[in-house]
């Protein structure tokens, strides 16, 4: 056994070598990434690793390598589970056969997300057992026992850490990595796997059959734990339980959920030996509502009466003020913080110095001055900033929305931005909807050829595979006309004239226009040792006009002269010198 | 055992996440255990970070405002921002240079100068240090975060032997020269103060 200061998603990872995992797949998305990234560079064990181009794709892959008998994962983020919802159902009534481990990281507070939804109802809906690690050493030991459950009860296992497992750090205990290999191989059995009406009605039947000892199963792992200490208990789930052990006094009882479904009869013994219990978990209350109907005559305590939180993430000193209210700490052990500082400046996220999203952004709000902007989910929803990002809901809607919008009689253009990543996500099927009933407007691919914002995976226009392996990047072009598009336009963002250029031609014309903005991530590119030179002001032409500035790169400030001056972040990409009005831009030691 | 929290805090690309490593990677070797939580995604693209470490932490990973012994800031707008997590009186280890916001430029708000931030900082026991001139001394601007981690050296409970050693691990062995260097010069500066 080793110990090492490990990352949450990369505990996770070694705990899938360890259990011998056979096959990986999923869609990047924060805060889950890193788990198939960590699995991708690892050298202790050889196994089968793709990043797929959606949720549902990574699900069904990895859903038919355990029908094969292997040990398979799939990992998303909470909202890309929303992609895989369909085979997710039923893929609980064909059941799983090699362990199955369905990772879905929720993001309570929504550090990187559109929404605070909570994946344990997933498994409710779906009926099958759901994992919620408390710390980083649980996450890594959960998940060896994550597929050998999925084995025992034949389903697939979710495996749901939040925000701040994946993304906290720990000393954890590891085990040696697994040396077995099993080679998969697909037995025939239409009843199980053809889910037509009359083998889904047995599939159903058989799937309630199993609860009963799918609950005992979880109730043996040991994840769900009491410890009776007096009169008046906190239940807790998840890593709020580790939020909760750090104020515990000592005379009250805890009981700890790390495992669903949580066996009845044994939570009902718990709270009838209490008087009151206060319950805290973030996200939805599932432990409370079931509580709630064994608790009879118990006063609780939690999100449903308004003690605990309904929304955002928790913290030990909100766990110590909702402790205080339900009346089990008489003072919070916590001092009173000092209020922030008041009106510093706000330092968001930002499109990197030389992100070539930035100029396509700019070009857009220049040639599309009245234009309506729905954008997508990756770096360049950072547009926001620059006033041409106007909706956002899910992966692939800025299509949709686009054309939406302009079958309502809405005489402004329309303007669509969509990553590449997210565009084969869930993007095309949007644009071939739009061309085939004929909406009016233009999408812009955002074609940095890599998925950036979630660290930088690989996707079907990099040119590689998860593993490094050389393999026929998509041609957006074609895939376009394929869809029927008749403008399809490629153009250098870092080019802003034929950007603007290419952009005004777009509006001119009928029906669904693509343009595609192609240049790679600034960071992949300086990764790749790709070198420009860098840009500096002539102070003597600035004239201070600002007109630089707001282009919003960070490499852009200003002097004691309020003249431009350009700072050590620059990578070279020139298009604040196309801006500049008096030329005073230029090539670093260039005249 | 209560813990010892140190609050890192910057810019995204700055290298928090390296120096929260080297921490913990002491933390292994002194057999002290450890947790802590870092930013990823959104606030990485040039966003404001904070990284939490609990030296001797045994539960969650999360510090609470008020709650933190130590702040490594590499910015001295974010030591600002991130002020109200600190103990009072706490220590105070700041890199002595900020990058202007791009907000400041573009919703032209009002930058406050380097005496208002360190006057925002007078409740606590602050050590300024010039991170840039010093990387630039053990060779290269981008060792910033590692000459910090030095300055804050002193201020561990953790020996600076085993701070050194986790540099030694966790660093990229061709610039492990580079980064002792700056570990070293970082130590130097923050001794001085006391």
């Amino acid at each position: 056994m080793v110990k090492r200061y490990l990352l949450g998603n990369e505990a996770i990872a070694h705990a899938c070598i360890e259990a011998g995992i056979d096959f990986a797949s999923g869609y990047p998305g924060t805060p889950s990434s890193e788990v198939v990234d960590t699995l991708r560079a690892q050298k202790e064990r050889e196994f089968y690793i793709e990043w797929s181009v959606n949720e549902k794709v990574a699900f069904e892959n990895a859903l038919a390598a355990s029908w094969c008998g292997l040990r398979s994962m799939v990992t998303m983020k909470h909202v890309g589970l929303n992609v895989a919802a369909d085979p997710l159902m039923t893929s609980a009534y064909t059941g799983a056969k090699g362990g199955f481990v369905v990772l879905s990281a929720d993001d309570p507070y929504a550090h990187s997300s559109q929404n605070e939804q909570d994946t344990r109802r997933y498994a409710h809906f779906a009926k099958i057992p759901c994992m919620v690690p408390a710390s980083v050493q649980e996450a890594h030991d959960m998940m060896k026992d994550a597929f050998a459950l999925s084995e025992e009860v034949g389903l697939p296992v979710l495996f749901r850490p939040t925000t701040r497992i994946c993304h906290s750090k720990g000393d954890v205990d590891l085990a040696e990595v697994s040396q077995e290999h099993r080679t998969g191989a697909f037995e025939k059995d239409p009843a199980q796997y053809v889910v037509v009406p009359a083998h889904t009605r047995m599939l159903h039947k058989r799937l309630n059959e199993k609860q009963p000892v799918v609950r005992k199963a979880v109730l043996d792992l040991g994840y769900n734990t009491t410890e009776v200490r007096g009169t008046t208990a906190v239940v807790a789930c998840g890593i709020a339980a580790s939020y909760v052990q750090e104020v515990l006094p000592a005379d009250v009882s805890f009981m700890k959920i790390g495992c669903f479904p949580v066996d009845p009869a044994w939570m009902e013994e718990f709270v009838q030996a209490h008087e009151t219990v206060l319950v805290i978990e973030e996200g939805a209350p599932v432990v409370e509502e079931r509580l709630r109907q064994l608790s009879c005559g118990v006063k609780v305590f939690g999100q449903m009466d308004g003690t605990v939180p309904k929304e955002g993430e928790f913290s030990p000193a909100l766990v110590a003020d909702a402790m205080v209210q339900a009346g089990i700490l008489q003072a919070s052990p916590f001092q009173a913080p000092a209020a922030p500082a008041p009106d510093l400046p706000p330092r968001p996220p930002i499109l990197c110095a030389g992100c070539p999203h930035r100029s396509v952004f700019y070009a857009i709000k220049r040639a599309f001055p009245d234009g309506i902007y729905p954008s997508d989910i990756g770096c360049y929803t950072l547009g926001l900033q620059l006033g041409t990002v106007d909706t956002t809901i899910c992966m692939g809607a800025s299509v949709t929305v686009g054309s939406g919008i302009a079958h309502s009689g809405e005489e402004r253009p329309v303007v669509a931005t969509i990553g590449d990543s997210t565009f084969l996500h869930t993007g095309v099927q949007g644009l071939l909807n739009a061309v085939y009933n004929n909406a009016e407007m233009t999408l812009v691919i955002l074609d940095n050829r890599i998925t950036a914002m979630t660290g930088h995976q690989p996707n079907p226009c990099t040119g590689e595979t998860a593993m490094g392996a050389a393999s026929v990047p998509v041609s957006l072009e074609a895939l376009c006309r394929a869809c029927g598009v008749q403008f399809v336009e490629t153009v250098d963002p870092y080019d802003f004239t034929a950007t603007l250029q290419a952009l005004k031609e777009a509006k001119a014309r009928p029906g669904v226009k693509v343009l595609i903005a192609k240049q790679a991530c600034v960071i992949t590119a300086r990764r790749a040792k790709i070198r420009r030179w860098r840009y500096v002001v002539d102070p003597e032409v600035c004239t201070a006009c600002g007109a630089c500035l707001r282009f919003g790169c960070p490499a852009l400030g200003r002097d004691e002269n309020d003249r431009a001056v350009i700072n050590e972040l620059c990578n070279g990409c020139g298009v604040c010198a196309d801006l500049c009005p008096t030329g005073a831009i230029g090539k670093e030691g260039r005249k | 055992m209560s813990s010892f929290d140190v609050l890192i805090v910057g810019i995204g690309g700055q290298g928090t996440i390296l120096a929260s490593n080297i921490i913990g990677e002491a933390c292994l070797i002194e057999e002290t255990p450890i947790k802590g939580v870092e930013t990823h995604g959104m606030a990485q693209r040039g966003g404001s970070v904070e990284s939490h470490v609990r030296i001797g932490g045994e539960y969650g990973p999360l510090i609470v405002p008020g709650g933190a012994d130590l702040m490594i800031a590499l910015d001295l707008l974010e030591a600002v921002r991130y002020r109200h997590y600190l103990k009072k009186g706490a220590r105070v280890i700041a890199n002595d240079h900020t990058v202007v916001p791009t907000s400041v430029h573009m919703q032209h708000l009002e930058m406050p100068g380097r005496d208002a931030l360190i006057a925002d900082l007078a409740d606590f026991d602050l050590t300024l240090v010039d991170a840039a001139g010093l990387a630039a001394e053990a060779g290269n601007l981008i060792v910033q975060n590692v000459v910090m981690l030095g300055a804050a050296a002193p201020s561990f409970p953790l020996k600076p032997e085993s701070l050194e050693e986790a540099v030694r691990r966790s660093v990229p062995p061709k610039t492990l020269d580079l980064n002792l260097k700056a570990f070293a010069l970082g130590r130097e500066a923050g001794l001085k103060k006391d």
